[in-house]
């Protein structure tokens, strides 16, 4: 990314993205005192939200909802339909800021093809159970959630973790109990993740109506050829950990190279942290050497999503030479084709554009200076699994980052960078620990520690044991 | 649009936990903040092959350490053996000591230990639902791994990098 792109990025704000923000912030305040009691400027809240939307095919469900809703009256049916709005305000938001950086990075987009329907899973139990925990939130509201309420979610979820095909629903939701378990009793909490756990609450009330969760498998075409990579992205809770690879394929047949993604993700502990992640991945060896050794992989038969996920198989890919990522980022990215979002992952979290910057100037503030332009950092988003370190982001030189958007800015979240140690260059990623922490202090705290999975196993055994 | 960036309450992604630090799960394999009680697992420091059960209920502080097969722990002779002082140490490690000392509705002063600020008496409580919940716990690690990219964890960032 040069200074002119991101002086053009960051060139005021799209139109109608406040707007739109401002109305689900009235819807979000909602979700924070309860749907059961709606003082009247909530309730105008929701009639403004339902404004915004009446020009459109959603227009009619959501504002008889909003209606309903300000009458007092709170069923399953009118909470989807203000989900289903609310989550269309932030698809606008999503495509006008994506439109904004792929014409400031000059950044070509394949456009959506809609796969085959495949059959939605029979899980309509589950998914009811879901969809009345989440009911029973949005009528009671953040303030009001206390233990009982939470624990109310933990059957439904313990059965939603081993259906492949509800995983994503099943994290979504541990993910977002945790959250209250923690702040319990919510009534009692200073500030609240407003914005945040609305978010969270409307996805899963999303996912969780009937075929409301496509199927990933089945619905993509194959692809051969080379994958190059840029780096590594991770994703974690208490209960879960996903390693989102980010590079660019070469594809075999001759066509051109494409920006892809691709995944691997485990259950895990909330006391598995740090370098421990990797070893519950030790299923994928050839991505995980590829990630520490700095090497591309060759790759055959792949699934390939309409969303530029590659889905992986690690019996499928070889690891080929030593690639470096800067190497890929400068000679690739520019001319890559970028993948389309699919229509339900339209949210502006999941913006995350892999971008090579150098030349900048590194603040102590933890920002960027390109060409007189100020990009942020997000120093939070370094993940202690990996060698990347806020120091060493201040001072490098080079950095191959995701430019994301959140709280009403850009970002940059570092996945590598180039910096000066001794008077060498030297590069640090986020996926250099993938086969084991390299730093000897590290490795060090480790073997103290011991194998987490292998302790809990033995003293869980101690139980059985009488 | 400030470089502090908007409110805490408008971003998509907050640090809402705060990251579990690093422990050895040998002496503590396992604490919960659930049922009305800190309760967790705790090894016994002489017998490799002995495991405890330990809970401090919420409220009334009630405590109790067993074996698990409900027999009373030696250690506790009215006041709150070893293993119950590990295990506190364990949450507070773990879920940091705002977080325990509300749920057990405690008043923890500035540099007060959190088990010297606990008055209640022993109440045996039996030990087999901690268990169970242990195992259940244990049960994230048998589930299969997935590559189908899970986009929700997009709200999921590994955040803790503070070397």
């Amino acid at each position: 990314m040069l200074g002119v792109q991101l002086a053009e990025l960051l060139d005021g704000v799209p139109p109608g993205v406040g707007e739109a923000l401002d109305l689900v912030t009235g819807f979000d305040d909602a979700l924070v005192h309860g749907f059961a009691r709606l003082s009247e400027e909530r309730a105008t809240a929701l009639t403004s939200l339902a404004g915004a939307l009446s020009a459109t095919p959603l227009g009619g469900r959501v504002g008889e909802a909003a209606g309903k809703l300000a009458a007092g009256s709170v069923a399953e049916e009118h909470l989807t339909a203000l989900a289903g709005g609310r989550a269309a305000l932030f698809g606008a938001v999503h495509d006008a800021l994506l439109a904004r950086l792929d014409t400031a990075l000059g950044r070509v987009r394949a456009s959506w093809e809609e796969p085959p329907a495949t059959p939605a899973l029979a899980a309509d139990n589950l998914l009811s159970g879901c969809r009345s925990w989440l009911g029973e939130l949005a009528i009671t509201g953040w303030r009001g959630v206390d233990h009982d309420l939470v624990s109310a979610s933990s059957q439904t979820i313990e059965a939603l973790l081993p259906e492949p095909g509800l995983r994503r629903l099943a994290v979504l939701l541990d993910g977002l109990a945790a959250e209250l378990r923690a702040s319990c009793p919510v009534g009692t909490v200073e500030r609240l993740p407003a914005r945040r756990w609305a978010d969270l609450w409307t996805r899963a009330l999303l996912l969780s109506q009937a075929g409301g969760l496509p199927s990933a498998s089945g619905a993509a075409g194959v692809v051969s050829g080379r994958l190059l990579i840029l780096g590594v992205d991770v994703h974690e809770h208490g209960t879960a950990v996903q390693m989102q690879v980010h590079g660019i394929l070469e594809p075999a047949d001759g066509t051109p190279s494409r920006l892809v993604r691709t995944s691997v993700a485990a259950a895990k502990v909330d006391t598995i942290v740090g370098p421990a992640l990797w070893r519950l991945l030790e299923g994928y060896p050839a991505l995980l050497g590829a990630l520490a050794g700095h090497r591309c992989l060759d790759v055959t038969d792949l699934p390939l999503l309409g969303s530029g996920d590659l889905v992986w198989h690690d019996d499928r890919a070889r690891m080929g030479e030593p690639v470096d990522p800067f190497a890929t980022a400068r000679l690739q990215l520019a001319g890559a084709l970028a993948p389309a979002v699919p229509p339900l992952d339209r949210h502006p979290v999941r913006i995350a554009e892999p971008v090579l910057v150098e030349g900048y100037r590194a603040a102590a503030d933890g920002t960027l200076d390109l060409g007189g332009s100020t990009l942020a950092v997000d120093v939070d988003r370094l993940p202690a699994c990996g060698p990347l370190t806020p120091k060493l982001v201040a001072s490098s030189s080079a950095c191959i980052g995701l430019v994301r958007w959140d709280g009403g800015r850009w970002l940059l979240q570092p996945l590598a960078v180039q910096t000066t140690v001794k008077r060498q260059t030297v590069e640090v990623h986020t996926g250099d620990w993938a086969l084991g922490p390299t730093d000897p202090k590290v490795v060090k705290a480790e073997a103290r520690a011991g194998d987490a999975v292998a302790v809990l196993r033995e003293r869980a055994g101690r139980l059985l044991r009488r | 649009m400030n470089t502090d960036g908007a409110a805490w309450e408008q971003r998509s992604v907050a640090r809402v936990v705060s990251p579990v630090q690093p422990r050895k799960l040998a002496s503590v394999p396992f604490v919960e903040l659930a049922d009305g009680r800190l309760q967790g697992v705790v090894s016994s420091g002489s017998d490799i092959a002995r495991v405890y059960v330990s809970s401090i209920t919420a409220g009334t502080h009630a405590f109790n350490c067993s074996t698990n097969n409900n027999r009373p722990c030696g250690g506790l002779r009215g006041s709150p053996c070893k293993h119950l002082h590990d295990l506190a140490g364990a949450a507070v490690l773990q879920y940091g000591l705002d977080q325990v000392a509300r749920y057990l509705h405690v008043e923890v002063g500035d540099g007060a230990d959190l088990m010297s600020c606990l008055n209640g008496r022993h109440e045996p409580t039996p030990g087999a639902m901690v268990f169970s919940r242990f195992l259940r716990h244990l049960s994230y690690l048998e589930l299969p791994d997935t590559t189908e990219p899970i986009a929700e964890m997009h709200w999921f960032p590994a955040m803790g990098a503070v070397r």
